[in-house]
């Protein structure tokens, strides 16, 4: 996607004047040169613009509540983030996304980013994510564990294997010699969480994190095969950070006491 | 999340729309330089992206990524459901199409504007109004479950289903604007010699309006083909079932970008094939 449209800004340089109204507007990225300019300075007092966070679909929650507490400690910040799949995520990154931090699902998809130069520094590891099944309130079908989930009556959704959670949710039936055939692969886990949330499906595999943020609308059922397929978060800095200086702030907030509580509070393990 | 291939459906859309009508005229003296100019730029916004697809394209590993049973499946059943959801476009879309271009009726501006919705609608929306209707716990769904136990989502009639639903305005559109532009008198005329209203439709309405009909078709054909929003959303993705090549094109850029470019070429050249090939046959027949 994004990837496109830095071609289509390209054509249009490359084309001419008359374009420069529609590149204006097609352009997502509005604030290149707003916060560019300020992220001079470092002193944690004078830190101010956009802050461009690109995360994993399962921080969504989390994320949401640390951007709202950073801008809340930084007046003048302003925290956006890009909630998705990670590998969509790291392919938009390497691709020439303008993005400041991005937190991934799992190492596989950080790999991608630091692989093509765009990390700055190493990505550290800030939470760890378990699996767990979703299924429909009052667990009707009485699935109590992973292997139930293969009784061929049951409408089971699992995340594409080339998603993080699809790629752990393999690694866990694997680990038990378990064939389960879902109905679909979906996006991402948030994607498959919902063909729960509307009953259009009976159970999914996604992580605890999402089964909590989904609040009443799902029930959890853990499973002990989860514990073979725990999945690492790591976040980084982006080596294009339109804003570094503010950028490494949040991330300090992510990695600190207070951020930890947050994310313990929407179900992550620590690292 | 919309793909960008749909926009340059809706753009094709015009050109061939306009294609029955078309009258060959020549600009005297050469084009203006002000028309000729940002005529050039718009020729380049929308062929470089696919020419740049063609240039990045990794045409080494093309043969290996091709070969591969999943891009078959992929591309084997986008055509089934692309042509299915014609078939059903044609079977309801052109007596809708008559519906509204030879009655009258109140409200009928009203009808008209909702048919055409699902044009601007974003595809992502018509899936989601699609499961709220017709999903396991839909409006309609939930009764098609209790009394035929019968299910479209993450099947490949739902498939059908969501390209149909974002396909069949583009073929409404242009048959109503064909028939619009075809003269009644000929229907009443075979009327007052004693045909039957349907004998009139069937046997002169119908051949009258063929072109405006296959170029409708082609068109839905074409949106359905490349039709992604509704389909993730409402079918889901399972290969074989219900993964057409735009889902296999989006998944695979999520792990493998060089395989995304080469879904992305074989659908391409799928496309232009089709549209060039029955362009010449039957759009400029009239």
């Amino acid at each position: 996607m994004t990837r496109s449209v830095r071609r289509t800004r390209r054509t249009l340089q490359v084309t001419g004047v008359g374009a420069a109204a529609l590149l204006a507007l097609s352009a997502c990225s509005s604030s290149d040169g707003s916060s560019s300019a300020k992220s001079g300075s470092s002193a944690s007092a004078g830190l101010s613009g956009e802050v461009t966070v690109f995360a994993a679909a399962s921080l969504k929650e989390s994320f949401t509540t640390l951007g709202k507490e950073f801008e809340k400690a930084h007046p003048g910040t302003e925290v956006t983030f890009s909630f998705g799949g990670s590998d969509a995520l790291a392919a938009s990154i390497t691709g020439g996304a303008p993005a400041d931090v991005f937190a991934s699902a799992s190492p596989k998809t950080m790999k991608i980013v630091t692989d093509a130069g765009g990390a700055s520094g190493t990505p550290a590891t800030f939470v760890r994510n378990q699996l767990e099944i979703a299924t429909l309130p009052g667990n009707p079908d009485k699935v109590a564990s992973l292997k139930d989930l293969t009784k061929s009556d049951l409408k089971v959704v699992l995340c594409d294997k080339a998603v993080p959670c699809g790629a752990a949710a393999q690694k866990a039936l694997d680990a038990s010699k378990l064939k389960l055939t879902p109905v679909s692969y979906e996006e991402d886990v948030k994607a498959a969480l919902n063909k729960v949330v509307l009953k259009e499906a009976d159970a999914a595999v996604v992580y605890k994190t999402d089964v909590k943020a989904a609040g009443d609308k799902v029930e959890g059922v853990e499973f002990p095969e989860s514990a073979d397929a725990i999945n690492d978060y790591p976040i980084t800095l982006l080596k294009d950070a339109p804003n570094a200086a503010a950028a490494e702030a949040f991330i300090a907030l992510v990695q600190s006491a207070e951020g930890q509580k947050v994310l313990n509070a929407a179900g992550f393990l620590k690292p | 999340m919309t793909s960008p291939s749909s926009l340059d459906k809706a753009g094709a859309a015009d050109t061939l729309a306009a294609g029955p009508r078309r009258r060959r005229v020549r600009v005297r003296g050469g084009a203006p330089l002000p028309l000729l100019l940002p005529a050039l730029i718009g020729l380049a916004f929308l062929t470089l992206p696919l020419v740049a697809l063609l240039i990045r394209a990794p045409w080494r590993s093309m043969p290996d990524l091709l070969t591969s049973t999943e891009v078959w499946q992929a591309l084997q059943l986008s055509l089934v459901c692309a042509t299915a959801a014609t078939a059903v476009s044609l079977v309801i879309g052109v007596p809708l199409a008559w519906l509204l271009a030879r009655v009258e009726f109140p409200g009928r501006g009203i009808v008209r504007a909702l048919v055409t919705l699902p044009l601007v609608l974003p595809p992502v929306v018509g899936g989601v109004a699609l499961l709220m209707a017709l999903g396991r716990n839909g409006v309609i769904g939930k009764w098609l479950d209790a009394w035929f136990g019968i299910t479209l989502p993450f099947t490949t009639a739902g498939v059908v289903v969501a390209e149909a639903f974002v396909a069949m305005p583009f073929l409404v559109i242009s048959v109503e604007g064909t028939l619009r532009a075809a003269d009644p008198r000929y229907e009443e005329a075979a009327t007052t010699l004693g045909a039957s209203r349907f004998t009139a439709f069937r046997r002169v309405t119908l051949p009258l309006i063929a072109p405006g009909i296959a170029a409708g078709a082609v068109l839905a054909w074409a949106r359905a083909l490349g039709e992604f929003g509704a389909t993730i959303t409402f079918a889901g993705n399972f290969p074989g079932r219900t993964q057409t090549m735009p889902l296999a094109v989006y998944l695979a850029l999520q792990s493998d970008p060089e395989a995304a470019i080469a879904l992305s070429l074989v659908l391409l050249a799928v496309s232009v094939a089709v549209l060039a090939g029955l362009r010449d046959r039957w759009m400029t027949a009239s």
